[in-house]
């Protein structure tokens, strides 16, 4: 998972849970392929349809904003999106994200264009637009977040550690 | 006060920004939250829980249940914690963090709560905190979880509230100033002269706290919690923060300069004032949930109501928190009251705050709830529009039938 490759889909500041997994789907939250047809929306109708593996979801500020159902990032990784790129992240988003696997990367976004290709280096912190040319750097997760991220989520780190490692 | 709590759960003085590993005092899920727990529960190869007696499942967002695929997880939970042990709120019961209010919360408790206003419990003076599936999955099957230790914004309060403002106005008054990120990460403490709330106020406060990003909204326990306790018969001991507690950041607020207060659509931080929405016209109102669904909450409405019609073309949804709130209500003559004015009174539960049921909004509707949230869909329909305000705002909008001022409407 070191080097990510993927187009980009942006969205703007805000984007909340309920834009990510609109509470009338409330009756999928067990079925989570059906739940994935409808991931992002109430914020651009076009994403589920046309998201491909590897895309990345790019965000302002406070992304996953809102309730703490980890169905949001649950659909968002099941639709393939490698990693959302935001200003800033909502604390139980960004927990929740890690948990279940997600790469979350706190880098500015400002200048990203939709459609803009991206190569993202997650452990030496490197995002390089291959369409803009510009390179950015961010701060890598955590040691003991990417231990999480790694072993593919949070149930998984368990099993394979046997208890809570840090 | 966070770092008090943690330091206490975990033997030794920690500090903000430290990951600890901590033994929870209760972990509980909601039946939106609870079926996805279960099933990381059993993916980590355990089929019990490490305390069946802190561990709790209540039925609050579909409740009663509206489609068979949301009857199919609440029979899961019910099957999983009849096999557990575990403890089971049935449907009709009430509002997840009303009962916890209710039955369960203390000062000094830690907390963790699979929907993200578990920070409701803070009132207490609990480290009480919203958590995904995952998370509450595994403080479940373990009896522990990790937590970074957060950094606290303090929030002095002097002063009394004018006739007309409530504890609602106040938390988004807050969240206006700060924003929807403001508190980020951050543990809210409410501090200064704290007689003029009251439990069910200081409810109201921490419920919303995590819609200014907080981890945690905490109040001191003091006599207000412990009468509160004891009237419940549980106990409890004062707790505050100690003399010189330092904090990231501080704000006072004057409650006396506090007025009626709106949030406009799409999110809680786009606020204004109720007398400057006059020009608002509103097809549903909502008075009810867990940030004010209280018979205190009730009480006012119902005050302002007897012996009066809500505005024609307006709907009035009226939800009690749980169901010791509508048998109290109902012994008032509370239900009574909003029946013959012309709403409708719907079962304990979360109601159309979650848009799940019980009152989506057609598009182009208008709404205006007391509920924390407004951002876009949240009642079902994308196209439709919500402001929250509290219930006196709320009631004197149903009587309108446009955003009204409750200081405008005499009782």
């Amino acid at each position: 998972m070191n080097l990510l490759v993927g187009k980009t889909w942006v969205f703007g500041d805000d984007i909340s849970t309920d834009h990510i997994a609109p509470g009338r789907h409330f009756h999928l939250r067990s079925n989570l392929p059906e739940l994935r047809k409808h991931v992002l929306e109430d914020a651009r109708e076009d994403f589920a349809k046309n998201v491909k593996p590897g895309d990345f979801v790019v965000a302002g500020k406070n992304f996953g904003l809102g309730s703490s159902r980890e169905h949001a990032p649950a659909i968002i990784k099941l639709a393939g999106v490698s990693a959302v790129l935001a200003q800033s992240f909502a604390r139980i988003f960004f927990r929740n994200a890690v948990n279940i696997g997600l790469p979350v990367i706190l880098v500015n976004t400002s200048g990203i264009n939709d459609g803009d290709e991206l190569e993202v280096n997650l452990e030496k912190g490197i995002l390089k637009n291959r369409t803009s040319g510009k390179e950015a750097s961010f701060p890598p997760l955590s040691k003991e977040m990417m231990g999480i991220l790694k072993d593919g989520g949070l149930v998984e780190h368990i099993k394979k550690h046997g208890e809570i490692t840090l | 006060m966070a770092e008090k709590i943690f330091s206490a759960k975990c033997g030794r003085e920690v500090r903000a920004g430290e990951i600890v590993v901590a033994r929870v005092d209760l972990a509980f899920a909601q039946d939106g939250t609870g079926p996805l727990a279960i099933r990381q529960i059993e993916k980590l190869g355990l089929r019990g829980v490490a305390r069946p007696d802190a561990t709790l499942f209540f039925f609050d967002h579909a409740s009663p249940s509206p489609r068979k695929e949301l009857s199919d997880d609440h029979v899961f939970m019910r099957t999983f914690s009849k096999n557990t042990g575990a403890g089971v709120s049935e449907v009709g019961a009430g509002i997840c963090h009303q009962l916890v209010a209710e039955r369960h919360a203390a000062p000094g408790m830690l907390i963790v709560g699979g929907d993200s206003h578990t920070c409701t419990a803070g009132a207490f003076g609990a480290f009480a905190t919203g958590v995904g599936s995952t998370d509450v999955a595994v403080a479940m099957a373990l009896g522990q979880t990790w937590f970074r230790v957060p950094e606290s914004f303090s929030v002095e309060l002097t002063g009394r509230f004018e006739k007309g403002v409530f504890a609602k106005d106040l938390i988004l008054h807050l969240i206006g100033d700060i924003g929807a990120a403001g508190a980020t990460y951050q543990a809210l403490e409410f501090s200064g002269d704290l007689e003029a709330l009251d439990m069910e106020s200081r409810l109201t406060v921490s419920n919303m706290a995590v819609e200014a990003g907080a981890k945690a909204g905490l109040f001191p326990a003091d006599e207000i919690t412990l009468a509160y306790l004891e009237d419940r018969g549980r106990s409890g001991e004062k707790l505050g923060p100690d003399p010189g507690a330092s904090y990231q950041r501080s704000l006072e607020y004057d409650l006396g300069r506090i007025e009626p207060t709106v949030s406009k659509p799409h999110s809680v931080d786009n606020t204004a004032l109720a007398r400057d929405l006059s020009d608002v016209k509103v097809d549903q109102v909502f008075i009810g949930t867990c940030t004010n669904g209280r018979i205190g909450d009730l009480q006012i409405a119902a005050d302002m109501l007897a012996g009066k019609k809500i505005e024609n073309g307006v709907r009035l949804l009226v939800g009690p928190a749980s169901r010791e709130t509508y048998l109290e209500a109902e012994r008032h003559g509370l239900l009574r009251i909003f029946v013959e004015a012309g709403g409708l009174v719907l079962p304990p539960g979360c109601g159309p705050c979650v848009g799940v049921h019980q009152g989506a909004l057609g598009s182009g509707e208008v709404a205006l709830a007391t509920q924390n949230r407004n951002f876009k869909g949240r009642m079902g329909n994308p196209e439709g529009f919500i402001y929250l305000a509290s219930p006196a705002t709320a009631t004197a909008t149903a009587l309108t039938g446009r955003i009204t001022d409750p200081r405008k409407v005499t009782t």
